[in-house]
């Protein structure tokens, strides 16, 4: 942003501070120099484009949260001409994002929960020991990532019908759960297997049973894999939109917040409550905006996770 | 590990076992089943062999989204990977180089932390963000500035030819900052010396990137072209929710998953719209297997 930090250090100041002195001597001509330059200076106006890019949409959205309909559409560029708290009243209440967010935190939080006990344990178990039937239960396991969720969609409707769990949370869960296991058992069990065997054998021999040298001695130790799928899990699980839609359907109060804030902004061009919608997106973004810039790095590790193998 | 195994690999496998046959298995293997009958879901279902297969063949909104699947997996790939990788490099490897370290240029930090955040957000949230940023009068944040300065504005989801690619750009906004995580971790261990060599030798950036950093990159490529190939072939919420009529304007934006959604929750042709998911999970394995081949080559050892 400061146009004096893209100019590349002058020519002079460079050598003495490489203190490579093969660097130095090896090129004599002027061309990388001026080359690097160019690029560098290329290479910042694009990455500050880029940045302007993502930042605008949702700062824009944060302001227009704030204006009123009148407003929105005379000077969308502009400040608010008085912060409308309102607008979030309304939102939060009336056009029930508060149900939808505390929907979406005990879906998640309950399905996050209960894919990290099912799937570390079925990983830990497959990873660490040797039983008839173990490969194809994990290649049954791994098999789920390559199936697209739409191609089960259909039955998928009727067996959770059938169980008298459509328009549930236990039965949300439950799905969410099982669709989160192949990744899951899948990294944990590639994690498991890294953990060296003598601590599980010494805690053996003292006497610790399988149960609980998996949960107080295993678990503890598997923490870093652990986190990182979980994160994963969350961020998935928190942004599913086409599981709730088929499952939650008739029972508008158990929505989550991705399904209400589709329906909100339907229903916004109806009664022409544009305000109340960019208030609704903002406590949809706000939140995940504070959670990311606590645990960005560990979101960065936790979604990369999956295709570093 | 010997006494009391048994009993305690069954215990702890029982729960998830049997949790993911029921919701996961069961249906996918149920689908092909369905996709064989005419069920519409009140009487049973009749058997109808391949006729829904036929079926397919004849519809058009079928063979739209097949299209735009097809478009979809060429330009969200190729672009994204392109800006993704031209950023990975610039924030790695685009400064000086000071003590053999590389080093990314100024404010590298700040700007992989902004990029990657879309990442965070759902897919359903982005697209009701864009809907106000892509309205076509002047409450939208483009045409607003647009209108403005005295120009049309632009209809970004209504005009047919340009629904689509309005979609593909925010499929791009948010993806981008993933990849230049991925491709940053990739580089990252790339030595240093290389580069060094490299450039005693007097290769430009340039030369340096197409010659070094690429090749050397080629596992994590094929892994962003995999998962962007994946999402190419899903893009549900974004289309569900962002473009007019789900899918429109008269289907200009729809894809396969969508046509799955309808047929079944919307028409209640179930035995029609598991054909249509049987075809798109061959489609699927297609990709996946021929990128697996198509890209294969020998990896360098470094």
């Amino acid at each position: 942003m400061n146009p004096q930090s893209t100019l590349p250090p002058t020519p002079a100041a460079l050598p003495p501070k490489t203190g490579d002195p093969g660097a130095s001597t090896g090129r004599g001509r002027k061309g990388p120099r001026s080359e690097v330059r160019l690029f560098a200076g290329l290479g910042h106006v694009a990455l500050a484009v880029w940045a302007v890019i993502v930042i605008v949409p949702i700062l824009w959205t944060f302001l227009a949260a704030f204006k009123n309909t009148s407003e929105i559409f005379s000077s969308p560029w502009t400040l608010p001409a008085e912060l409308r708290w309102e607008n979030f009243g309304r939102a939060w209440t009336k056009a029930n994002v508060g149900r939808y967010f505390l929907n979406s935190v005990i879906v998640v939080s309950c399905s996050t929960f209960l894919t990290m006990l099912l799937g570390s344990m079925a990983a830990y178990v497959l990873a660490r020991y040797r039983f008839w039937g173990n490969r194809a239960i994990y290649y049954l396991f791994v098999s789920g990532l390559a199936f697209p969720v739409f191609l089960a969609l259909v039955p998928l409707f009727f067996v959770v019908k059938n169980l008298g769990l459509l328009d549930t949370h236990t039965g949300l869960v439950l799905v969410y759960t099982a669709y989160s296991l192949p990744f899951t058992v899948f990294f944990l069990a590639a994690f498991f297997k890294t953990l060296p065997s003598s601590v599980a054998e010494a805690g053996l021999i003292d006497g610790c049973g399988h149960t609980r040298l998996f949960f107080q001695v295993m678990m503890p130790m598997a923490k870093p894999g652990l986190i990182s799928v979980a994160i994963f899990n969350i961020i998935g699980q928190w942004a599913q939109y086409q599981l709730p839609l088929v499952l939650l359907s008739n029972a508008k109060d158990k929505w989550v917040l991705t399904q209400g804030i589709a329906d909100i902004s339907v229903n916004a061009g109806y009664e022409a409550d544009w305000s109340g919608l960019f208030a609704a997106l903002t406590i949809a973004i706000l939140p995940m905006i504070i959670v990311y810039a606590v645990f960005q790095r560990q979101i960065q590790a936790g979604l990369t996770s999956g295709a570093v193998k | 590990m010997r006494h009391g195994k048994y009993p305690f690999v069954i215990g702890f496998l029982f729960v998830p076992v049997a949790l993911y046959v029921t919701f996961v298995i069961a249906p996918y293997a149920q689908a092909f089943q369905i996709s064989m009958t005419n069920w519409r879901g009140l009487s049973a279902p009749q058997w109808v062999g391949f006729d829904n297969y036929r079926r397919l063949l004849d519809d058009g909104s079928f063979w739209k989204a097949v299209q735009h699947h097809g478009v979809l997996l060429l330009a969200l790939p190729l672009i994204t990977i392109a800006i993704a990788l031209f950023f990975a490099f610039l924030l790695n490897v685009g400064g000086r180089s000071s003590g053999g370290q590389r080093q990314g240029v100024w404010g590298s930090k700040f700007y992989r932390v902004v990029f990657f955040f879309p990442q965070v957000l759902a897919v359903a949230i982005i697209a009701v963000l864009f809907q106000m940023v892509y309205r076509p009068n002047e409450s939208g944040l483009i045409n607003g500035v647009l209108m403005k300065l005295g120009f049309d504005p632009v209809l970004f989801l209504i005009r047919p030819n340009l629904a689509l690619w309005s979609i593909i750009a925010v499929l791009i906004w948010q993806a981008v900052g993933f990849y230049v995580v991925l491709f940053s971790a990739g580089m990252a261990s790339i030595p240093g010396e290389i580069y060094e060599a490299a450039e005693m030798d007097g290769a430009t950036k340039v030369t340096l990137f197409f010659r070094v950093t690429l090749p050397l990159l080629w596992d994590t490529l094929q892994v962003a072209w995999v998962y962007l190939g994946i999402a190419a072939f899903d893009a549900f919420a974004i289309v569900a929710v962002l473009s007019v009529d789900s899918g429109g304007p008269d289907g200009a934006t729809t894809v396969l998953a969508m046509e799955i959604y309808r047929n079944a929750f919307v028409y209640s042709k179930y035995g029609y719209a598991s054909a249509m998911g049987v075809a798109l999970f061959f489609l699927t394995l297609t990709f996946a297997a021929l990128t697996l081949r198509l890209s294969k080559r020998e990896s360098v050892e470094y």
